[in-house]
C-alpha cells in the first residue's frame, strides 16, 4: 500500500466520520474488502489494484472504454408498451419505472449505439444494470431487434454488452417473450453473415444469459463475472448443498466450454478490435499468385517451388498420379 | 543437447566430442577449428545417411520425437493475431485441441490442431493431444463458424489417438469424431490438413476429412498405433516394428495410396532439429495449397473434397 492509504485515509476517516465517506472518494474493494482511493480506481478502469476484482462498470463508461476515440452515437429507440400488466407489488411498476429513468436518463434498461472499433464500425448494445437489474422486458426486447436491424442495414458487426438480472417481472409472461424474440434479432444477424459477439460482465444470468447473451458467434466475458441461469443462492437453496470455490465465474464458463475467452478489462478494445479485424479484413485471396485458369482443372497443377530456404530440400513430393503435371518432382 | 533417438546414437558421441572441442577452442588453437570443422563434416554425412534411408519404424520415432515441432510452435512461425477460441458450448473446455482465428500470411484462417504439450506440465495441459468429445465438437463449432464467415480451414493433426476413457465414452467419442469427419466434408471454404506428427486414427481424421492433406516428410498417419496393430495381429506389442512396416503408414507410403496429397520435405535431420527451416517449409506447402483452393468456389470445394474419399479404393488406373 502507499502512504495514501496508510496516512492520509485515517485522516479523513476522522474528520468526515465513517458514515459520511463520501463515495467518490474512497470505495471499498467488495472482493478483498482494501479501500481504494478513487482515482486510482477510475485510472485502473475500475479494476481492484490490489485484488484485480473487476468493478462494475456504469454503462457510459464502458461504452468509452471500448469504442474508438470519435466516440459513439446513441440511436433513438421505438416506443413499446410501458406496463403491459398494470403491475404492481409493493409499488406501482409504473413509479419504479419513472424513477429508473430519471435516475439514468434513459428510457429503459438498454441503449444501443454505433461507431467504430479498432476502426470497424459496429453496432454495440449494452445493459444497464443499474436500470432495475438490467432486466428484460418489451423494451429491451424491441431495442436488441433495432439493433440487430441497424447491424445488418449498416453490414456491421453486432456487439452485445451484458448485465442483467434477466427477464423483468414486472411485466410477467410478456418478459419471458424476449427471449425467443431477441434469439431472432440476433439471428438477422447472423443470417446475414455478420459477426454477432457477446461480452458478458457482472452479472448476467436468467432470461437474458438463457436467451441472447449465450448466441455470440464468439463470447467474451470479464473476469470473475457471475454468469448463470439459476442464482447461486437458489441453486443452494434447492440441493442443500455448498457451492464449489468458483462456482458460475467466467472462469468457470470457461473451463466448462461456455465462453471463448476471459478477458481482463485492460485487454478487451484491443482484443475485441482484433477479433473484429480478422473477421471482417480476412485479407485478400489475391496474396497468394493467381493460377491460371487452363492449369486449375489439373490436381495440384501448378508447380510453384517456395522452399523457404532450405535449399537441400525439393519442391513437395506429390501424389504420384499428378506427376505428370508437377513436371519437377 | 539433442534427445537422440536410439538410431541416432553413432551421432550422438560426435557430437558430444565436437561440444567439448568447441569448449577447448576458446584457447585459441586453431588446430581444434580443424577438427570441429572434421567432425562436424563426418557428422553431417553420418546425419544424411541415417535419414535418407529410414526404416517406418524409425519414422514413428521422429514423428514422436518430443523436440518435434507442434501446433503451438506452428502457431507462432506461422500465424499473426492468433485469438484461441474455447469450448463447445456443451460440457467443457478440451486443451487437447487449440483452435483460434489468425492470420496466415494476410489471409484470416480458422486454425484448429492437436496440441501434445511440451513439458510434463503443458502434456498434462493438452492431455498428450488426446482429444474427448468435447474438444471435437469444439472444432466442429470452430469449422461450422469459419463456413460461416468464409474463413479457410488449416488444421494440424499430431495426436496418438482419440482419448480412451468412460467419461469420453459417456459423452460419445465416437458421435463427436462422426459428427466433425461430416463437418470437414460439408464445409464450402477450404480446408488444408496438414499431419505435422502423429496421425493417430479417428483422433486424426476427425480433423483431417480436407481438400488437401499434407504430410510433413516424417510424420506418420495410420488406423491404429503400430504398438496397438502388433498387440492384435501379432498378439504382442514387441512387434511393433513389423507392424509398422506392414501398415503404410510413412507420409511416402500415403502419398502412393493416395491419402496423403503432398509430402512436405523436413531438412536434413528432421523438424525436430531444425524446426524453422520445417515450419517455414509447411507455411509454403499451406499457402501453395491454399491459394489453389481459394479459386473454387463453395460448391467446387465440397465436389473436389467428396470426390477425393469417394474415389479412394477404387481401382486406381494410375502409375
Ligand atoms: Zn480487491
Amino acid at each position: 500500500m502507499n502512504w495514501l492509504s496508510n496516512f492520509v485515509r485515517p485522516k479523513i476517516s476522522a474528520m468526515v466520520g465513517k458514515k459520511e465517506v463520501p463515495d467518490n472518494m474512497w470505495r471499498k474493494c467488495p472482493e478483498c474488502g482494501q479501500m481504494i482511493f478513487h482515482r486510482e480506481l477510475e485510472e485502473n478502469l475500475y479494476v481492484c489494484p490490489h485484488c484485480d476484482h473487476h468493478l462494475r462498470l456504469h454503462m457510459g463508461q464502458r461504452l468509452d472504454l471500448l469504442f474508438d476515440g470519435e466516440g459513439y452515437q446513441k440511436i433513438e429507440l421505438p416506443e413499446s408498451v410501458s406496463d403491459p400488466l398494470k403491475f404492481r407489488d409493493r409499488k406501482k411498476y409504473t413509479d419504479r419505472l419513472k424513477d429508473a429513468r430519471s435516475a439514468s436518463g434513459d428510457n429503459d434498461a438498454i441503449i444501443v449505439s454505433h461507431g467504430k472499433i479498432g476502426g470497424v464500425p459496429v453496432v454495440a448494445a449494452i445493459l444497464n444494470f443499474d436500470f432495475m437489474g438490467g432486466s428484460m422486458g418489451l423494451a429491451v426486447g424491441e431495442a436488441i431487434l433495432s439493433a440487430a436491424r441497424l447491424a445488418v442495414l449498416q453490414e456491421a458487426p453486432l456487439i452485445m454488452i451484458t448485465a442483467s438480472g434477466g427477464a423483468r417481472m414486472q411485466e410477467g409472461i410478456l418478459s419471458l417473450m424476449q427471449m425467443p424474440r431477441s434469439i431472432l434479432a440476433v439471428n438477422k444477424v447472423k443470417e446475414a453473415g455478420l459477426p454477432y459477439i457477446t461480452i458478458l460482465t457482472d452479472p448476467t444470468s436468467g432470461g437474458v444469459s438463457a436467451s441472447f447473451a449465450m448466441r455470440g458467434d464468439i463470447a467474451m466475458a470479464e473476469p470473475g463475472a457471475v454468469i448463470c441461469f439459476a442464482g447461486a443462492r437458489v441453486i443452494e437453496e434447492t440441493i442443500h448443498e455448498k457451492l464449489p470455490e468458483g462456482f458460475q465465474r467466467a472462469e468457470y464458463l470457461l473451463d466448462h466450454g461456455m465462453v471463448d475467452m476471459v478477458v481482463h478489462r485492460r485487454d478487451m478494445r484491443d482484443t475485441l478490435a482484433r477479433v473484429l479485424n480478422l473477421l471482417c479484413n480476412p485479407g485478400p485471396p489475391a496474396h497468394v499468385v493467381a493460377i491460371p485458369p487452363s492449369t486449375i482443372s489439373a490436381k495440384n497443377g501448378a508447380a510453384k517451388t517456395r522452399n523457404g530456404g532450405n535449399k537441400k530440400n525439393a519442391a513437395p513430393h506429390r501424389r504420384s498420379t499428378d506427376k505428370k503435371d508437377a513436371g519437377k518432382d | 543437447m539433442h534427445n537422440f533417438l536410439d538410431f541416432e546414437k553413432p551421432l550422438s558421441k560426435l557430437e558430444a566430442k565436437i561440444e567439448d572441442l568447441r569448449h577447448l577452442s576458446d584457447d585459441g588453437d586453431i588446430n581444434i577449428a580443424d577438427e570441429v570443422a572434421k567432425l562436424q563434416a563426418k557428422s553431417d554425412k553420418i546425419l544424411k545417411q541415417l535419414y535418407s534411408k529410414l526404416t517406418p519404424w524409425q519414422k514413428v520415432q521422429v514423428a514422436r520425437h518430443p523436440d518435434r515441432p507442434h501446433f503451438s510452435d506452428y502457431m507462432e512461425g506461422l500465424v499473426e493475431d492468433f485469438t484461441p477460441l474455447a469450448g463447445d458450448r456443451a460440457f467443457a473446455e478440451d486443451r487437447a485441441i487449440i483452435g483460434g482465428l489468425g492470420r496466415f500470411r494476410g489471409r484470416t484462417v480458422m486454425l484448429i490442431g492437436h496440441e501434445k504439450g511440451a513439458d510434463t506440465n503443458t502434456r498434462m495441459q493438452h492431455n498428450f493431444g488426446m482429444a474427448r468429445p468435447e474438444g471435437y465438437r469444439k472444432a466442429i463449432r470452430l469449422m461450422k463458424m469459419a463456413d460461416h464467415f468464409g474463413l479457410p480451414v488449416l488444421t494440424l493433426v499430431d495426436t496418438p489417438g482419440a482419448y480412451p476413457g468412460v467419461g469420453a465414452e459417456e459423452r460419445g467419442q465416437a458421435e463427436a469424431i462422426a459428427c466433425s469427419i461430416e463437418t470437414c466434408l460439408g464445409l464450402k471454404v477450404p480446408l488444408v490438413s496438414a499431419v505435422i506428427g502423429e496421425g493417430g486414427s479417428g483422433g486424426a481424421i476427425a480433423l483431417a476429412a480436407a481438400n488437401k492433406v499434407l504430410m510433413l516428410e516424417n510424420a506418420i498417419y495410420s488406423v491404429i498405433s503400430p504398438e496397438g496393430c502388433a498387440s492384435i495381429l501379432w498378439r504382442s506389442g514387441d512387434q511393433a516394428q513389423d507392424a509398422a512396416e506392414a501398415m503404410k503408414l510413412t507420409a511416402q507410403d500415403l502419398l502412393e495410396l493416395g491419402v496423403a496429397d503432398v509430402v512436405v520435405p523436413e531438412p536434413v535431420g528432421a523438424a525436430h532439429r531444425f524446426p524453422v527451416p520445417a515450419i517455414a517449409a509447411l507455411g509454403d506447402a499451406v499457402e501453395e495449397a491454399l491459394g489453389e483452393l481459394m479459386e473454387l468456389d463453395p460448391a467446387a470445394l465440397r465436389r473436389q473434397r467428396h470426390e477425393k474419399f469417394l474415389t479412394m479404393g477404387e481401382a486406381e488406373a494410375t502409375s
